[in-house]
């Protein structure tokens, strides 16, 4: 057996670190910008730049075991094809390495429970926070923010403005650079209400008021969907929206009172959940 | 024939029966759709009769669940069928005959007629907007264009209820009419909203939650 006196280990550990701030970089200032759900609202924003800073955490660990994985082929490979591999020694009670892997390891992962703590305090995070929300946005604390409840039943949602007679609709529309707090319910099973380009995802449950944030940006569509398997039609069931102008807004919710006045009449009142009858056929 | 001859043609006889049997289950299963009826056309226009019961026929698989129908004109031949084969772009005046007792709605929103011609309809010929939600038997329901027509029911004190398909328009019932805009070529689906699936957790198992009873398909060709 020959002696091998080329220092791998520095060698790997050069190359990870070159090819690492490469791919990292171009993670940051490429792909970034472009990672899900886009900047659709304040909190979709906020969820690429989140998306982009796991990826970025992410990428020197691949980078790590892509680079030492293509060295081991290169270096480590049989040259003599007739002879029997010989395995090198086992790597024992090594204090340094322990150290190192356990530093590495427990640095990123209480990096990123802080991260991820400090964001979602922020303002929810576009995610559903119960009935008692603990991550306000700091403007709501300023302006109250334009309520609207999301109701689910199998198998579509409507919408309810509270601020404008509790006038409900079948389209969600409202309006740019706003505030708004979501109360998301249901009337019968477990729905889950998401509006993909505005960083949203809430369950809507029976009885329950799930509150959610968005701070709108300018005019976009979006699409809301149920992503909670719910029944026959499930897959069937979403809805265009829309984030319009203010004054386009004002003008298409006064229409929408006039629209469904009748239907407004038979309403129940405004209430954070129902519980609706009639179960006349329940069983 | 050698034994080991003999195992393998069992082995490949059994194979072939079990491959078949599975292949016939698929394809039955494949098959077994509920029938689509097409718009009758006339001029400029077409028409769509339907009707709906609270109890399907005798001799149907679920004869207990509450359904939809396709009928004729004058309220016979009786189809199972839920998915209506309708023509792009173009008027469809939908009639339709509710010989269904009153269930309630969950969402009372839904009381109010959308998405027709004029946001009516024709309750025994008489336009009207919305119907008292409580009242509501079954709603005719096409979610994608925004198309949704409640179904009052027929009073509990009804003298000459129909229980079971089929039923004559001798027997008490509403005819419920209007006319909508079909959208472009494509497959969309219609339901009810109203829990009217009499003994199922709140009135929306079975028949809700089964293509060919309170739900189905509008194919727009």
């Amino acid at each position: 057996m020959s002696t091998d006196s080329t220092n791998h280990f520095l060698r790997v550990v050069v190359l990870w670190l070159v090819s690492s701030v490469i791919v990292t970089a171009i993670v940051v200032f490429v792909i970034g910008p472009g990672m899900p759900p886009g900047n659709g609202s304040v909190e979709a924003h906020g969820q690429v730049i989140d998306n982009t800073v796991l990826l970025a955490v992410a990428t020197p660990v691949a980078m790590a075991v892509l680079v030492y994985f293509a060295y081991a082929l290169w270096a480590f490979r049989d040259r003599e094809p007739h002879g029997v591999p010989v395995d090198g020694p086992a790597i024992r009670g090594n204090s340094s390495v322990q150290f190192w892997w356990l530093f590495a390891t427990t640095t990123i992962v209480l990096f990123l429970a802080a991260y991820g703590s400090v964001r979602l305090l922020a303002d929810g995070s576009g995610g559903g926070q119960g009935p008692n929300p603990i991550a306000t946005p700091a403007a709501a604390k300023t302006d109250p923010a334009l309520q609207v409840q999301v109701i689910g039943q199998q198998w579509q949602f409507t919408f309810r403005y509270p601020g404008y007679g509790g006038v409900e609709t079948r389209d969600l529309e409202l309006p740019a650079h706003t505030l708004v707090e979501l109360h998301v319910t249901s009337l019968d099973v477990i729905h889950s209400f998401w509006a993909y380009e505005l960083g949203v995802k809430a369950d809507a449950n029976p009885g329950i008021d799930n509150v959610v944030y968005v701070t709108t940006n300018g005019p976009l569509t979006f699409h809301v969907r149920c992503a909670e398997l719910c029944g026959l039609w499930h897959g069937y069931m979403f809805n265009p929206g829309h984030v319009v102008p203010r004054a386009q807004f004002a003008s298409w919710i006064a229409q929408q009172q006039q629209q469904f006045a009748p239907a407004t009449k038979a309403l129940p009142p405004y209430s954070k959940t129902y519980f609706p009858e009639p179960l006349r056929r329940g069983g | 024939m050698s034994s080991y001859a003999k195992r393998l043609i069992g082995v490949a006889v059994c194979t072939a029966v079990v491959c078949a049997a599975i292949a016939l289950y698929i394809g039955l299963y494949l098959v077994n759709v509920p029938g689509s009826v097409a718009a009758t056309p006339t001029a400029g226009a077409s028409n769509l009769y339907l009707a709906t019961v609270a109890a399907a026929k005798g001799t149907d698989p679920h004869p207990t669940w509450v359904s939809y129908y396709a009928v004729n004109a004058d309220d016979t031949n009786w189809r199972h069928a839920t998915t209506f084969v309708l023509p792009a772009n173009s008027i469809v005046h939908v009639t339709i005959y509710q010989f269904d007792g009153q269930s309630g709605l969950r969402n009372p929103f839904i009381a109010q007629a959308t998405g027709t011609i004029g946001n009516n309809f024709l309750l025994d010929g008489k336009p009207t907007q919305a119907i008292d939600p409580d009242t509501a038997s079954h709603i005719f329901a096409i979610p994608a264009i925004g198309l949704s027509v409640p179904l009052v029911g027929i009073s509990d004190n009804a003298k000459n209820p129909c229980a079971n398909a089929p039923c004559p328009l001798s027997t008490d019932h509403y005819t419920i009419s209007f006319s909508f805009r079909t959208p472009s070529k494509g497959l969309y689906r219609w339901q009810c909203f109203v829990p009217c699936a009499a003994g199922y957790i709140e009135g929306f198992g079975g028949p809700m939650q089964t293509v060919g009873y309170m739900d189905g398909f509008i194919k727009v060709v």
